[in-house]
C-alpha cells in the first residue's frame, strides 16, 4: 500500500501564513504564548517584527488585533479553538464582530482530535458559537490544501473570518490539479442517489471512505464537503435534499449548532427533509489518542458508516 | 484654547449630555458629566484631529472604553463639528445613529466600538502598537472608569502596554469614586490605582480631572514621557454641575424627568453666567 501523504491543518495554518506574509506587508500574526503548538513559530522566524506574542491573555490579544485592524493591520490572532471562540467570545463578539473589523481567528486544536488532552481543550462548540456571531465568516478545512487555500481566501476577505483547525495529521485528498476554494461553495465530491453525507473539516475524508463501505452493502452515498459552516451553501444543501431526499451531517463539533445545525435550519425551512447529525452527542470529550476517539465517538470511516447503517435500518 | 474658552467649551458639552440623556429618556449622566473637561480637552486641545477629515491615518485616536459615557463623547464630538448638535436629541431613538454606546461604523468620529467594560485599553493598545510598527507619530488615548478596571482585561492590557513600552498610549482612569452599587472601594475596590498601574511599568499622574490646568500640564507630561505608557489617574465628581447629580450613585445610569431637566439646565445656566463675570 502506498503511503498517503498527511499533514495536520495547523501545520498549513502556518505554513500559508509564511507565504501569504512574504506577499502582504500589512500580514501581523498574534499569539497567547502557544506559537508552538499553532505552527505560527515558522512565522515568527520569518517575519519576527510583525509576531505579536501577547502571552496568556487571549482577551487581551483579540482587542490588540482589533486596534491593530482599524489601522490597516490585517492581524491573524492564533490560539487553541477552545481560548479563540470560548475564552475570548464576547471580546470576538463586541471588539471584532459589531464592528465587523477586518481580523481573522485561527483557532487550532479544534474537536476531540486534540486527543490526550482531554475534555478541557477539546472545544466542540466553535462553530455554533463563531456562527452566532452577525457577519462572522466560518470555515473548517478538510485537509492540508484546503487550509492553506482557506488562509489565503481569509486574508483576501474584507472582514471577521473564523479559521478552524484541527491537531491530527490527516490525509491530503483535495491535491487534484482543478481543486478551486471559494468561501461559501460546498464541493460534491462523490455522488449518489440513495442519501447524502455533508461533512466538514477532518469527517470529510472519514465520509469518503465510509461511503466506499456503504457501498459494499449496495448503499450509493452522495458525499459533500461544506469547508465553509456561514455562509452555508444553502443551494447545494437543497439540491443535495431533493436529489437523494435523506440527510447525514458529519463533524467533529457537537451536534448542537454546528454543521448539523446549520443544515437542520436550512433544511427545516426550505426543503423539510429527514437529517440525521452524527457528531458529538451534546456531552464533553475526554483523554486518549486522537484516533482512538474519533473511534470511540464513531466519527471515523467504521463509526459513521455503522451510524448511516443502523439509521437506514 | 485658553482655560476659559475650555470652560465654556466643556458647558456647551454638558448642555449635550443633559439634552441627549433627557431625550433618550435613558442612559448615563453621572460618568458623561465627571469626564465633561477630559473630553472636552482632549477633542479641543489636546488631540491631532480634523473633524472633516475623521479618518485621517495620521489622526490621534480616542477610545472611549468606558463606552455607557457615549452622551459625554457625542457631546463633544458634536460640538467639535463631527456631526449636528440638534441630532443629540436622537440619542437612543429607535434608527438613530446615536446608538447607546459608540459604534465606529455609523457615528463619525467614534475611533472603536465599545461598551462591553474592559474592552477598549487592548483596542488602543492595538492602534498605538500599529503606530509604532507604522512609524506614525500619532497619539492614542484612552478613557476608562474607575469601576470598569476592576475587569481583568484591563490588566491583561495593562500588562501588555507596559511591556511594549507604548509611550504614545495615554490612558485616563476617570476616577469618580462611584460605581452602580455604590462607592468603588465598598463594592470591590480597584485601589490603590496609581501603584497599581505603575507596578504594570506606566508613567502615572494623579490630577484633579475637573481642572483644565492640571489636565493641561498632565497631557503635556504624558507626550514628554518616553519608553512608557502614562496613566493620568483624574480625580473627579460624578454627575459635576448639576446640583442634584454631583457624587450621587443615582445617576450613573437615569435620565432626569422633565422637572429635573429644567433643574439641570438652570444649573447649567448659573455655571455660564458664572463664566461671563470672569
Amino acid at each position: 500500500m502506498s503511503e498517503v501523504k498527511k499533514a495536520a491543518t495547523r501545520e498549513s495554518y502556518g505554513n500559508a501564513l509564511v507565504e501569504l506574509g512574504r506577499e502582504h506587508e500589512n500580514l501581523i500574526v498574534l499569539d497567547a504564548d502557544l506559537a508552538a503548538a499553532t505552527k505560527t513559530g515558522v512565522f515568527r522566524k520569518a517575519f519576527p517584527e510583525r509576531h505579536i506574542d501577547c502571552g496568556i491573555a487571549e482577551a487581551n490579544m483579540t482587542g490588540v488585533a482589533a486596534g491593530l485592524s482599524t489601522c490597516g493591520f490585517v492581524p491573524f490572532i492564533s490560539t487553541f479553538a477552545m481560548f479563540a471562540a470560548g475564552r475570548s467570545y464576547e471580546q470576538v463578539r463586541n471588539s471584532i464582530g459589531y464592528p465587523h473589523l477586518n481580523v481573522k481567528i485561527g483557532a487550532t486544536h479544534a474537536g476531540i482530535s486534540v486527543g490526550e488532552d482531554g475534555a478541557s481543550h477539546q472545544c466542540l462548540e466553535d462553530i455554533a458559537l463563531m456562527r452566532a456571531i452577525p457577519g462572522m465568516v466560518v470555515i473548517n478545512p478538510s485537509d492540508d490544501v484546503e487550509a492553506r487555500a482557506a488562509v489565503r481566501a481569509a486574508y483576501e476577505y474584507d472582514g471577521p473570518v473564523y479559521l478552524r483547525f484541527g491537531r491530527l495529521a490527516i490525509p491530503v485528498m483535495n491535491d487534484g490539479s482543478d481543486y478551486r476554494f471559494e468561501i461559501g461553495k460546498g464541493v460534491v465530491l462523490r455522488e449518489g442517489k440513495d442519501l447524502t453525507i455533508i461533512a466538514t473539516g477532518l469527517c470529510v475524508h472519514e465520509s469518503m471512505l465510509a461511503s466506499e463501505k456503504l457501498a459494499k452493502k449496495g448503499i450509493d452515498a452522495q458525499v459533500i464537503n461544506i469547508h465553509t459552516i456561514k455562509p452555508l451553501d444553502e443551494d447545494l444543501v437543497l439540491r443535495a435534499a431533493k436529489q437523494t431526499g435523506r440527510i447525514f451531517t458529519v463533524e467533529e463539533h457537537s451536534i448542537v449548532g454546528g454543521l448539523g445545525g446549520a443544515v437542520a435550519e436550512a433544511l427545516s425551512e426550505k426543503c423539510p427533509t429527514k437529517l440525521t447529525r452524527i457528531g458529538v452527542n451534546d456531552v464533553f470529550g475526554e483523554s486518549g489518542p486522537a484516533k482512538e476517539l474519533l473511534h470511540k465517538y464513531k466519527l471515523d470511516a467504521e463509526g459513521i458508516a455503522e451510524r448511516i447503517q443502523e439509521e437506514l435500518a | 484654547m485658553t482655560d476659559l474658552e475650555l470652560k465654556q467649551a466643556a458647558l456647551l458639552v454638558r448642555k449635550g449630555i443633559i439634552e441627549g440623556v433627557h431625550s433618550a429618556k435613558a442612559g448615563h449622566p453621572g460618568g458623561s458629566l465627571s469626564a465633561a473637561e477630559l473630553f472636552t480637552y482632549l477633542y479641543f486641545e489636546e488631540m491631532n484631529i480634523d473633524p472633516r477629515n475623521p479618518k485621517d491615518p495620521d489622526r490621534d485616536r480616542f477610545v472611549l472604553s468606558k463606552g455607557h459615557t457615549a452622551p459625554g463623547l457625542y457631546s463633544t464630538l458634536a460640538n467639535r463639528g463631527y456631526f449636528p448638535v440638534e441630532d443629540l436629541l436622537t440619542l437612543r431613538h429607535t434608527g438613530s445613529y446615536l446608538q447607546g454606546h459608540p459604534d465606529m461604523k455609523h457615528i463619525p468620529g467614534v475611533d472603536m466600538s465599545s461598551g462591553s467594560l474592559g474592552q477598549g485599553l487592548s483596542a488602543a493598545a492595538g492602534m498605538a502598537l500599529a503606530g509604532k510598527l507604522n512609524k506614525k507619530d500619532y497619539r492614542v488615548y484612552v478613557l476608562c472608569g474607575d469601576g470598569e478596571i476592576e475587569e481583568g482585561q484591563i490588566w491583561e492590557a495593562a500588562m501588555f502596554s507596559g511591556f511594549r513600552k507604548l509611550d504614545n498610549l495615554c490612558v485616563i482612569v476617570d476616577n469618580n469614586n462611584l460605581q452602580i452599587d455604590g462607592p468603588i472601594d465598598q463594592v470591590c475596590s480597584p485601589y490603590p490605582i496609581d501603584k497599581k498601574f505603575e507596578s504594570f511599568h506606566f508613567h502615572v499622574i494623579n490630577i484633579d480631572g475637573n481642572d483644565f490646568g492640571e489636565i493641561r500640564s498632565a497631557f503635556e507630561e504624558a507626550k514628554q514621557t518616553k519608553d512608557k505608557p502614562t496613566a493620568i489617574i483624574a480625580h473627579t465628581l460624578k454627575g459635576k454641575d448639576i446640583s442634584f447629580m454631583e457624587n450621587s450613585v443615582d445617576w450613573h445610569g437615569k435620565a432626569p424627568n422633565d422637572e429635573e431637566y429644567e433643574i439641570a439646565m438652570e444649573d447649567l445656566r448659573k455655571v455660564g453666567e458664572a463664566l461671563c463675570q470672569k
